[in-house]
This record gives C-alpha cells, structure tokens and sequence, in this order.
C-alpha cells in the first residue's frame, strides 16, 4: 500500500509545497522539518526549473532564486537523504519533466526510491504522455500523482480510475498563485472523481486562508498550499522556519 | 501503453498542463474537419491571394549565381507577403480556424515581432482581439514591431522573466492561454509546442513548398536540387521543406543560428548544441544544462533567438533526411549585406543566416545544379540592429 495514504489516514490532510534551495538548501531542511512538526501530513518538495509554465510569478521567483543560488537535482536529493534520517511524513517532489527526463527517469525515479521520495508531481505531464515514466514509478512504487483541472470534463473518470496516491485538483483555471476567491463548484467535479478513484484528492491552487482551506478541504480529502509558504519565504528568507511553521498550524487547525 | 499523438519518431506528443489538454483536443478536432471543408479552403485561399498576396514570387537571382559561380540561385520571396514575411500563411489560417471554432480573441508570442505584427494583422482583419506576448529584451531590439503591433490594434505585453526573449514568451504566452481559454485561442508561430500545433503550423506553411514545386517546373521543367532556410522553431523551413521530403535527390537544408559560435555558450544552434528533451508541450532537440534546465541561448536575430527546435525537424535530423548547419552572427551579417547589394533584396537577419550558407555552399555545385533559399522576411525591422552591430547608431 502506498505510503501516501498514511498522510489522509488521520483526517483532512494539509500539504505545503516549497521550493527546494529558495534562498538555501539548509533553509529548506529548517522549513520542512518545521513543517512537519507543525501538522502537515504531506510535503511536496519543488525541484527548481528554469521555465515553469505552470507557475505564477510568486513561484517562478521562487525557482529564479533557487537556481540563481546554485542548487541542483544532486543536491536535493542529498537534502533529502539528511531529513529521512528524522522526517517520517509522506513526502513527494513536484517538478517539470525535462528535470525528470534529462536526469534520465530511470535514474531519477530510482533514486527517489531508494531516499524516500513517495511520489512525483510532473504538471507537464498528461495522462496520454505518462506512460514512459508510470512503468518506471511502479517498478520503484513511487506514485505518479495524477491532476485533474476544471476544464477535464468527460476526462475526470478515466484520470481518476488510474490515479495513484492521490489526486491533485486544480481549483482554478491558469498558474499557481494566490486568489482572493475560487470561484469553481467542485463539488460535481469531486463527485466523479469519487466514483471513479481508489485514492483520496486533495485541491491546490490558489488557497492561502484558512477559510479557503477548510471550504476546499471539505468538498475533498486535503488542501494543498504553495505559493502562500513561498511568500513567507521571500519575505523571512533564512529566518523563514518558524513563520512558516505558525502558517501551517493555523491552516491543519481551520481543516 | 497511453495513447500519445502528434509523433514525430520520438519526438513531439503533448506534455502540457491538464487545464489545456480539452484546449487542444477540441483544437485538433476543429482542425481535423476544416481542413477538408470546401468553405473554409475557399476562405483561406483567398485570404491568401488577395490579402497576403500570393503566390510569392520564386526569383532567379542572376547576380549572385554568376558571383558565387557555381549552383543557380533561386529565392523564394516570402519577405514581399503582406506584413513582410512568411509568418501571415500560418497566422490566416489559424485565425480563421479559430473563428469558426467561436474564438473571439488571439494571443501569440513573437520574437523578432514578426509573428506579432502578423497575428495582429489577421486579428484586425477578423475582428477579433489580441494581445501579444513579447520578451523585453526583444521589444527593444524589435521597437518598430512592438509599433506596428500597437498600431493594428494589438495590445503587447513585455515579458520581464527568465532571459525575456522569444522562450519567456512562450511560456507567458502558454501561462495566458491556461487561465483563459473559453474565448481565446493560442495562435502558435511555429512548428512547435503541443501537438496539433507542429501539424497545423506545418500545413498552413507548406504552401512555400508546393508553389516552389510548380513555379520551379515552369521555370527550369525540374525540380531543385536543395531547398535551405532558416531554423529557429522551424516553420518557414518546414513550409519550405514539406512538399520536397518525399522527393529523395532534393536536399533538405535547415540553417540555425549559432549567435558568436557553436564552441561558446551564446549560441541557439540547438540541433549542434542540444539535446532531447521536454520543453513548452513538446519532445524534441532543446540547449540545456546536465540538470536539464533550459540555456539562456543567444543570436542577433530575435526570431531564431529559441533554445528549441520543431519536433518534426528533430525527426528528419534523425532520420538524417535533412541535414542542419550553424550559422553565426558574423556570417548572418555579412549576408545581409550581400544580399543587399548585390540584389538589391534586404533580408530578415532571420533569412540572411540561410543566406549565408549558400554563400558557402553554392560555388561548390556545378553550374546546371540549382538551389533554393527561402526568404523568409524583409529586413527593414534588423537594420537599426545590424547598423549597431557595425558600430553606427542611427535613429528610427
């Protein structure tokens, strides 16, 4: 069974994302292991990419600060390696196919494996475009996570019915970032998931306030928050653990 | 296995966001039943006709033949299309496909602002909105562009992030289209980015292709010997290759832009200098890094400017059907000179590069041989920019 389930096992799952090496490496460490202590059940850990297509500015500043410092796919992973010896969370890595490719999959996946990575989010990469690295992510089982949008329609049941870990829903159309409303119904969107999935969904995208936390986590299994985390980061840069870790109290407490 | 589309041997497919797969899905569909329909060939000839301004004329270049001395010269004047080159064939039979899908409203990235003013043309034409999405660096290497577009209604948005050239636009361009897709359709440049785009692209473009066939037939009663042109995404080479590729004694050459030179890091000789991988929807050839992140490339000219190459160029590169050769900026400006006054043609800086290679290539042909180069532009827009090159500042 998935180590992923573990994360929705005790309730509604909170999962922060943050940009691996924005401003340092030894930042991110302090950040996840405040994080976990403080209530998230799942970290996705972003592996910086030079042109994020998916991204808002808030995490395209993120990957630009990232990179500019020096950081690597080497050196995440090395990062990673030093928080298993003491974070037991579920954790997944969001990044960009080329990132995954150019490393070689096999490679790259394996590697995931045998650090503790427990997932892979690739929001480049389409249900009709996974099959190279699925098989790979099986042999390794780490989880290919699926995502649906608001504009999938009649593809929600056939993403779903494959889906493993779990699902990530896309509340809103465009890039990641901030929004004052989600405006979306999902809740018809979710319902199709429901029947068609053997995995919990969690929505991302445009959440940053309790309220929306708790109102995007009702209608699902999770919330998931990104761009938010990476602003207290720009804004406290190395002294950012601690607020990071107040946010993600207040967002697990309002699910 | 998943059923992955638009191949071109390993290259291609649809490595896109979820949010715009139904996008180009519906865009495929759309594409698949106009192609065929009567109304909308008759539509689109005529746009290209009595607006554009086709055919375009495939001139014998006597001055430059017998100057280099070897292969007949023959160019195919895309630069004397309406808006100055071959990008309006692609932009016209984009923007009337997606107004008969019930678009209203184009956005589009450009480079060198060719593909901008182009997009902004048909957009005005068809009374549709456009914004255009422009890197900041190019907009000042291109200000007249960034003019003309305004000028056509466009509204143009300079892109600031990454090295805030043609692939900022891109992205920008593709980040647009996932938060507004209802109303808009991404109206592509190149033969690039998603499947259907490479195929759609590619169609509208080979009418380069099948009037060079037939005026080549009237003129000389044979086919050419090579057909060149520039590459940076790769569409006027594609339009200007299609109808040859079937036809094995035509030499295919594609001539890409290798900035200060394939031995430095500015250069965007991808094809010399890349390797595969998955960038801006698609698989293909891309200059990147150990890690996989993209190269801030370089050229002097804004629209070869791409750290990518087309997917089905990547395919005939494999295949080894068509051959592609780097360029410099030195030798792209030299033949924009050439070119210049010896014909009296003055090329994009774009075209000019493929310029340039016939200048090395042609006395090598014996005298009966005849090659093609496509012009993919006129180069009003380069000469403040090869007038700085030179050393001389002069003021739009």
């Amino acid at each position: 069974m998935s180590k992923i389930s573990q994360a929705f096992a005790g309730g509604k799952a909170f999962i922060p994302f943050i940009t691996c090496g924005d401003p340092d490496l030894e930042t991110t460490q302090r950040i996840v292991r405040s994080m976990a202590a403080n209530g998230a059940d799942l970290i996705e850990l972003g592996i910086p990419f030079s042109d994020p297509t998916a991204e808002g500015p808030v995490i395209q500043g993120a990957n630009l600060r990232a990179l500019t410092g020096g950081v690597t796919t080497d050196k995440i992973f090395d990062m990673v390696r030093q928080l298993r010896r003491d974070v037991a969370i579920p954790m997944v890595f969001m990044t960009y196919a080329n990132v995954v490719f150019s490393y070689g999959a096999e490679r790259f996946i394996g590697t995931c494996e045998e650090i503790g990575i427990d997932g892979l989010i690739l929001p480049d990469l389409p249900f009709e475009e996974k099959g190279e690295f699925e098989e790979i992510c099986l042999a390794h089982e780490v989880d290919l996570i699926s995502l649906i949008a608001p504009t999938s329609a009649d593809r929600i049941a056939m993403i779903a019915s494959k889906a493993r870990g779990f699902i990530y829903i896309v509340s809103s159309l465009g890039v990641t970032g901030v929004r004052s409303e989600i405006t979306t119904d999902l809740s018809a969107l979710v319902r199709v998931v429901r029947e068609n999935a053997s995995v919990p969904c969690a929505v991302g995208f445009g959440i940053s306030t309790p309220e929306q936390a708790a109102r995007m986590a009702a209608v699902s299994d999770g919330a998931i928050v990104g761009s938010a985390i990476v602003r207290l980061v720009e804004k406290y840069g190395r002294e950012a653990a601690e607020p990071v870790g107040e946010y993600v109290k207040k967002m697990k407490d309002a699910l | 296995m998943t059923n992955s589309k638009g191949r071109f041997g390993v290259h291609g497919g649809q490595y896109i966001p979820e949010t715009l797969m139904n996008a180009v899905i519906e865009l495929e569909n759309a594409y698949n039943f106009y192609k065929e329909d009567p109304e909308f060939n008759r539509e689109l000839t005529t746009l290209f006709n009595e607006y554009a301004g086709r055919p375009s004329r495939l001139y014998y270049a006597s001055k430059m033949t017998k100057d280099l001395g070897g292969a007949k010269i023959y160019l195919k004047r895309e630069d004397l299309n309406h808006t100055g080159s071959h990008k309006i064939n692609n932009v016209l039979g984009q923007a009337l496909l997606a107004k008969k899908m019930g678009k209203t409203r184009l956005i589009a990235e450009t480079g060198a602002g060719q593909h901008g003013v182009a997009t902004a043309t048909a957009a005005a034409l068809l009374g549709m909105e456009c914004v255009v999405f422009m890197g900041e660096e190019d907009t000042r290497r291109q200000a007249l562009n960034v003019y003309r577009m305004r000028l056509l209604g466009a509204d143009v948005i300079s892109v600031k992030t990454g090295t805030a050239t043609l692939k900022d636009a891109v992205s920008e361009a593709m980040r647009e289209w996932t938060s507004r897709i209802d109303d808009t359709h991404y109206c592509l440049g190149s033969v690039m980015g998603p499947h259907p785009f490479p195929t759609i692209v590619r169609d509208f473009q080979a009418v380069i292709s099948r009037e060079i066939r037939q005026q080549m037939m009237e003129k000389e009663g044979r086919l050419p010997d090579v057909v060149m042109a520039c590459v940076g995404g790769g569409s006027n080479a594609m339009g200007t290759f299609y109808h040859f590729i079937e036809e094995e004694n035509v030499k295919l050459i594609g001539c890409e832009a290798a900035g200060r030179g394939i031995d430095t890091f500015e250069t965007a000789a991808t094809i010399s200098t890349g390797r595969l991988g998955i960038f801006h929807g698609m698989k293909s050839y891309f200059c990147q890094d150990d890690y996989g992140q993209i190269a801030p490339v370089y050229s002097i000219s804004a629209g070869l400017d791409y750290p990518g190459i087309g997917p089905e160029h990547a395919w005939l590169h494999d295949t080894g059907r068509a051959e592609y050769v780097p360029v410099t900026d030195e030798e792209a400006v030299k033949a924009f000179e050439y070119l210049s006054r010896t014909e009296g043609i003055i090329p994009a800086i774009e075209s000019a590069h493929a310029v340039a290679h016939a200048m090395k290539i042609a006395a090598a042909y014996e005298k009966d041989k005849i090659i093609v180069i496509t012009i993919s532009g006129r180069g009003d827009k380069d000469c403040a920019a090869i007038a700085r090159y030179r050393g001389e500042d002069i003021h739009e």
